[in-house]
């Protein structure tokens, strides 16, 4: 079905060619462009709504319960009452708050979040811009999200929220580092900076099979990057209340909300992308491939937030810098030395050598957690004279 | 006026009311949020001469990671609740004579400059390019500036250290 597989390709052409019959052609490029811009941002909006509902509905299979389950049947009106109630709830600005940066932050939380949908390529022709620095252009531009967080912390002028932007910010950081590398692994396989190569390049097998390793890596730096829970510190409810977004109601934390499930999507779709093959798949049109693949990965977050209990902040900072960057090193080295060799044995040499360094990692913190569990279990005066 | 021209006077004004703010402002949040907007008019200046790489690196090495790092810095070292600060110190005699000096070399520089107009194409390699560069001609300053930031790394290590104990 060539013409269900490239729907959309046929339609920027319908369309282009109807505008064209009475505008001039900047006139084509700019209304193509506003009709893209609407689209993409219709669709992430519905889809953000829709993720909620799925989350709580998943979170709720796992818990052994219903869900939502009153707004219409199966609860599935939910989401829209949802954001209702966020809109017309009163706006409060906090009595020392910074007010010009409390005001800005939702704003510098969003519109980073939205960018990435300029490059990231859903199917053959629908990717608004292909990029050739596409792979760097997402976490550069991700990354001001940071900002966004810092500044909702610190005009709010609440130290619960000041100390959940300041966890955001070392956090993001922290995991940006092993993030990237992992993601130069996959452009050293690929050869290319450009998402579409990338993509195109995953043809005959996806990348999760030579880049084992890389994959896990990039997948806990993600859920980290995006403030997921087992890594959901910067607003933990325990201990600071909600983090960086304490003080916001009504249509500024719904702005917060709409951009880190955007987020979540954002990272989930890098990952498909680069890992599970993109588009690529028999049968179903590429975009609905890429969908699957993308819902995927969310399904996988709604688990490990379902399943994992929130991580301390010293954990998670062991967890970057002794355990992830080190592993995602060796992988770009392991990487590395295999392009060098010139095996042409497909994605086998990548895979075995990532399942070895997983293997001796995995071995490695084993007999450093018995030595501490034992170093543990000794009484105090052993350990001291040791 | 092309619209070239225009967006890089946009930029640049951007990038000149965001220095102005940093050290103007009296507040040193703000100041590092004008700071930020500097960086990143400066991003933009960079995508419009079609250098897209630095545009990227610049976005997420000063906005994304370095200036992040001086907020976080200026929140553990100062006092979080007396907000305003003072733009000047004692120091602010010598601060202008260095900068009035600089700015006269930088005047004299710049007047009697000929801004040749470069007569070949920009290269079209982009990342591979830079990267052959930087491995093969310009290795060594390359490396040098890696192992400065190793020698700043394990010096802040050390600071660190003397003061716990």
């Amino acid at each position: 079905m060539p013409s269900l597989n490239n729907l959309f390709g046929f339609l920027q052409d319908w369309i282009s060619g109807k505008l064209s019959g009475f505008l001039p052609p900047w006139g084509v490029t700019l209304a193509m462009m506003v009709i893209t811009i609407v689209a993409l941002l219709l669709f992430l909006v519905v889809t953000v709504m829709y993720l909620t509902y799925l989350e709580r509905k998943v979170l709720a299979r796992i818990a052994d319960r219903l869900g939502p389950n009153r707004a219409g049947p199966l609860g599935i009106a939910q989401p829209v009452a949802d954001v209702l109630k966020l809109i017309v709830k009163e706006v409060i600005v906090p009595a020392r708050a910074d007010v010009p940066v409390y005001f800005l932050a939702p704003v510098v939380m969003v519109a980073p979040a939205l960018l990435p949908y300029a490059v990231l390529p859903f199917g053959p022709r629908m990717v608004p811009a292909d990029i050739s620095v596409a792979v760097l252009f997402v976490p550069a531009v991700t990354s001001i999200t940071t900002l966004a967080l810092l500044m909702a912390g610190w005009g709010s002028g609440n130290k619960f929220s000041l100390l959940g932007g300041l966890r955001a910010v070392a956090q993001k950081v922290s995991y940006s580092i092993p993030l990237l590398l992992a993601f130069l692994a996959v452009v050293l396989v690929s050869g290319s900076l450009s998402l579409v190569r990338i993509v195109e390049a995953q043809a005959s097998y996806p990348f999760l099979l030579a880049q084992p390793l890389g994959f896990i890596i990039a997948l806990i730096c993600c859920v980290a990057e995006v403030n997921r829970s087992p890594f959901d510190i910067p607003e933990a409810e325990s201990e600071l209340v909600a983090g960086y977004h304490t003080e916001y109601s009504g249509v500024g934390f719904a702005m917060f909300f709409l951009a880190e499930y955007i987020g979540m999507f954002t990272v989930s779709a890098m990952l498909a992308i680069l890992y599970l093959g993109g588009w690529h798949g028999p049968l179903l049109p590429p975009y609905i491939w890429f969908l699957i693949k993308v819902y995927l990965i969310l399904c996988v977050m709604f688990w490990l937030r379902g399943t994992f209990p929130r991580v301390r902040v010293d954990q998670l900072m062991n967890l970057s810098w002794k355990v992830l960057l080190p592993l995602s090193m060796v992988n770009v080295a392991v990487v590395a030395l295999v392009d060098k060799l010139g095996l042409r044995l497909g994605f086998l040499p990548g895979l075995v050598a990532g399942l070895v360094v997983m293997a001796v990692a995995a071995a490695v913190l084993r007999t450093r957690r018995r030595a501490r569990a034992a170093a543990a279990a000794r009484p105090a005066w052993q350990v001291r004279e040791a | 006026m092309s619209l070239t021209q225009a967006v890089f006077i946009l930029l640049g004004g951007m990038a000149v009311l965001g220095a102005l703010g940093m050290v103007t402002l009296r507040n040193l949040f703000h100041s590092a949020l004008a700071m930020i907007l500097a960086l990143f008019s400066i991003a933009g200046i960079y995508v419009l001469l079609e250098a897209e790489f630095l545009a990227v690196v610049q976005v997420l090495v000063y906005v994304g990671a370095i200036a992040m790092l001086i907020l976080f810095g200026i929140m553990l070292t100062r006092d979080i609740v007396g907000r305003a600060s003072a733009v000047r110190n004692r120091q602010w005699p010598l601060a202008l004579a260095v900068s009035a000096g600089l700015l006269a070399v930088l005047a004299v520089a710049l007047v009697r400059a000929a801004w040749p107009l470069a007569t070949y194409a920009p290269a079209q390699g982009g990342v591979a390019d830079l990267g052959l560069a930087l491995m093969g001609p310009y290795a060594l300053p390359f490396e040098v500036a890696s192992v400065l930031l190793l020698v700043a790394m394990v010096g802040a290590l050390i600071i660190a250290r003397e003061a716990r104990e």
